[in-house]
């Protein structure tokens, strides 16, 4: 046990670390976060780790790992400060070559910098790279700057004094009304006034109250609070002891998910560290209020993401939802008051605190104040997270932060909030990021998952992608729900594999809104979005493949086949070899030939062949 | 009940195992909300939960068998089969799906001769598909056992699983 920290011990930590920071020259920030270790982060941090102490520069170079700093597809990546020299894909030969060249005679090694994936200009610092300097980071200020596992470097990032002012100068009527002011809504799909929600629970009467993290973050294409979580745990538990001073609660669950193991060892060991530092347990800071964390693991349930759902999971029953009212914070955990919010939406908490609900509403639109983090993937140059104000243009995320669409293609759609969510055209891409802006143009702002489309994707699949996920999911307790997300899946199957029918269209919207105005819970409510957003604006494509039998983007299976072009095949059999079913036949140097019957439709014979004499029809 | 294809018998395992799910129960033994955690822990000790097993935690922390399996049932994490020697897990997000996620699992079905929820004859692998990894930056990717293996590619597959044989 650790000594239990006063006040005035976080000013004397944050000094302390400050000037421990003094003696090194370089900083240097290894992302440690999945994505990298996946790109082989650790070995480059042990490598990195060797090398400046064969070259006796222990003293002047700190090494740290950190979590997410967001620019995932660029990784494993580092960052060296205090200049903030960004290096990415970095290789054990790039480590050595750093620590004599940079650290050894100040000269950062330009080989390993970023490099603009049109224009091939360098950028040397992370002050210069468009993807950083075009952000307005809040949740993200200390992703990738910081190391997670330690509470002392969340405090010398100002980490703490949120909670201790919420704690010792607030009351909570104070608290719930800076909240309110700074006009956050919730960052995981619904975007309910934060305040306002905090507000009935504070009033609600109760013995004991519950504060819940909802880190069931189950959109696929969605990773940013996975990314908080792993990079700055500290801020999740803060945001939460601010709401539990709001509401007068005594016990926090972060519900995570079981997919994501690095956060929750992460999340353990901070709570581990913050009840040694007295952060969480009996009166913290000596402020008399007591505050303890759970981290509750999931065990995958997409629906537990739904907060009715979420409750029953941590009593330990079946996640299925159930009708409100009651609302949770009226009847909530083991039916006491309780607050949900996600991980993205207590990471906002600390600074609204710190600097005030009135500067913190100042920018975003007149309904969406502040920043929102997007996840954004697919087709797209730079893949990494981006944290905007609320307000920027969709179309400036995507081709300025991050570097437009790949392989000089062009943009098709954008597909914003997962299986609730929906696809926007490239003809919409002016669009500001606003909750109800982005409804309008029938997507959902959601948990921020944008997934960058290009011109071969294909409307229809997508939509049966997101309505297989729906129908999966369903927890099968309603009716609309689950036979109806069956139902429709059926029909774009069938739409998929030619056998589409007129009048199917007219189906699908049918039971499309059937099932929104009946679904028990937002699952079900929201689940044909996907399939009416691509009728909207890719209906041609449904025609398509209904009257023409042809899928125009080329990935239905049952409506293409593949051939050789004989004027352009050399017979270099590239293909034949390659093909998974010898389904390629063919002498050497002589035009090949594709067995229709045999052939599975993979597509590996157009990836090996050199000479473009595979065609797609 | 039916439990599935694969009755298991308690005899299937060691007495150390059943002895380290039985501290597991004990130890959440009265505890509200803790079917959940035991399921988990348990299903980490034995591998998987099949009727014995559900029928020794309903036991051991006095609820109905019902709810044990109603739970277990519920959850894609757990598994009333047991699982290969070693666990593809590929993910089928939506940025997976976009950059060719299901050419993946078409190769490996054909490879290991297995589809998706089965394990291949020796037991070696088990072939499975989860909802996001939260690696989107890095798809396509597939974890094996801890392992998650990046932007994968069809003609890639037999090189990453063969370093597992």
């Amino acid at each position: 046990m650790g000594k239990k920290l006063k006040l005035a011990d976080l000013e004397k930590i944050r000094e302390r670390v400050a000037k421990e920071k003094e003696k090194f020259k370089y900083r240097a920030l290894v992302c440690g976060d999945t994505g990298c270790r996946a790109s082989g982060s650790l070995p480059i941090k042990d490598a990195l780790k060797n090398a400046v102490e064969k070259a006796g520069l222990n003293g002047k170079v700190e090494i740290v790992l950190t979590g997410c700093n967001g620019f995932c597809s660029v990784g494993p990546l580092m960052t060296v400060f205090p200049e903030g020299v960004f290096y990415q894909r970095l290789e054990d030969k790039d480590v050595e070559e750093i620590v004599e060249s940079h650290f050894g005679k100040d000269r950062p090694v330009e080989r390993c910098m970023h490099k603009d994936p049109r224009s091939g200009e360098i950028f040397r610092t992370i002050s210069e790279i468009p993807y950083f300097t075009l952000q307005h980071q809040r949740v993200m200020r200390a992703m990738g700057k910081i190391d997670p596992e330690s509470v002392d470097e969340y405090i010398w990032w100002d980490g703490y004094a949120a909670a201790a002012k919420a704690l010792i100068e607030m009351k909570p009527a104070r608290i719930i009304a800076e909240i309110k002011e700074s006009g956050l809504r919730g960052r995981g799909g619904g975007g309910f006034p934060t305040g306002l929600k905090w507000e009935f629970c504070a009033n609600s009467k109760g013995d004991e109250k519950y504060v819940l993290c909802n880190a069931d973050e189950g959109d696929p294409g969605a990773f940013m609070d996975r990314a908080v979580m792993e990079a700055t745990p500290h801020a999740v538990l803060e945001g939460m002891i601010v709401a539990a001073r709001a509401i007068d609660s005594h016990q926090g669950y972060i519900y995570c998910r079981a997919e994501y193991p690095l956060a929750v060892k992460r999340l353990n060991l901070a709570i581990e560290r913050a009840k040694d530092y007295g952060l969480l347990g009996k009166d913290i800071l000596g402020s008399g209020f007591d505050f303890d964390v759970e981290v509750y693991m999931g065990a995958g349930a997409f629906v537990c993401g739904e907060e009715t759902a979420l409750m029953a999971s941590i009593e330990g029953r079946r996640g299925n939802p159930r009708p409100r009212p009651p609302f949770p914070a009226v009847s909530g955990l083991w039916k006491k008051p309780t607050i949900l919010n996600n991980v993205e939406t207590y990471a906002n908490v600390p600074l609204i605190i710190r600097e005030g609900g009135e500067v913190c509403g100042e920018i975003g639109t007149e309904g969406s104040k502040g920043t929102k983090v997007f996840a954004v993937t697919g087709n797209v140059n730079n893949v990494g997270l981006v944290e905007v104000e609320m307000g920027t243009r969709l179309g400036k995320v995507i081709f300025e932060l991050c570097g437009g669409i790949p392989e000089g293609k062009k943009l098709k759609a954008a597909q914003l909030g997962g299986p609730s969510g929906g696809c926007i055209p490239a003809e919409v891409m002016d669009i500001p990021i606003d909750y109800e802006e982005i409804t309008k143009a029938g997507a959902i702002m959601g948990s921020g998952g944008l997934i960058v489309m290009d011109e071969d994707a294909c409307m229809v699949d997508m939509a049966r992608y997101f309505m297989d996920f729906c129908q999966d999911e369903s927890c099968g307790k309603c009716t609309p729900c689950r036979v109806g997300t069956r139902r429709m899946l059926q029909i774009l199957e069938r739409i998929r594999d030619g056998e589409g029918r007129e009048g199917d269209v007219e189906l699908l919207k049918d039971l499309a809104s059937i099932i929104k105005d009946s679904s028990l819970c937002g699952l079900g409510q929201t689940a044909p979005n996907p399939v009416l957003s691509t009728i909207r604006y890719f209906r041609n494509e449904y025609d398509a493949h209904i009257r023409d039998k042809t899928c125009p983007a080329k990935v239905c299976k049952a409506l293409i086949t593949f051939k050789v072009d004989e004027e352009k095949c050399t017979g270099c059999r590239a293909c034949a070899q390659a093909c998974p079913v010898g389904a390629i036949s063919g002498e050497k140097k002589k035009p090949h030939l594709i067995d229709q019957e045999l052939c599975v439709k993979c597509g590996t014979c157009l990836q090996k062949c050199k000479f473009d004499a595979v065609i797609v029809e | 009940m039916e439990m599935g294809c694969h009755l298991a018998r308690e005899e299937e395992f060691s007495p150390d195992d059943l002895e380290k799910a039985d501290e597991i129960i004990k130890e959440y033994r009265g505890k509200p909300g803790a079917l959940i955690p035991v399921l988990e822990k348990v299903q980490g000790v034995v591998g998987y939960l099949p009727e014995s097993i559900q029928r020794r935690v309903a036991r051991g922390l006095d609820i109905p068998l019902a709810q044990v399996y109603g739970v277990v049932t519920f959850y894609s994490f757990f598994t009333m089969t047991p699982r290969g020697k070693h666990q593809i897990r590929v993910c089928l997000g939506t940025a997976c799906h976009v950059k060719g996620a299901q050419k993946v699992v078409d190769q490996l079905e054909r490879e290991l001769k297995c589809k998706v929820g089965e394990c291949t004859e020796d037991g070696k692998f088990g072939l499975e598909a989860v909802r996001c990894l939260g690696c989107c930056a890095l798809a396509p990717v597939m974890i094996v056992d801890e392992d998650v293996h990046k932007e994968l590619k069809a003609s890639r597959l037999s090189k990453i699983i063969k370093a597992y044989e």
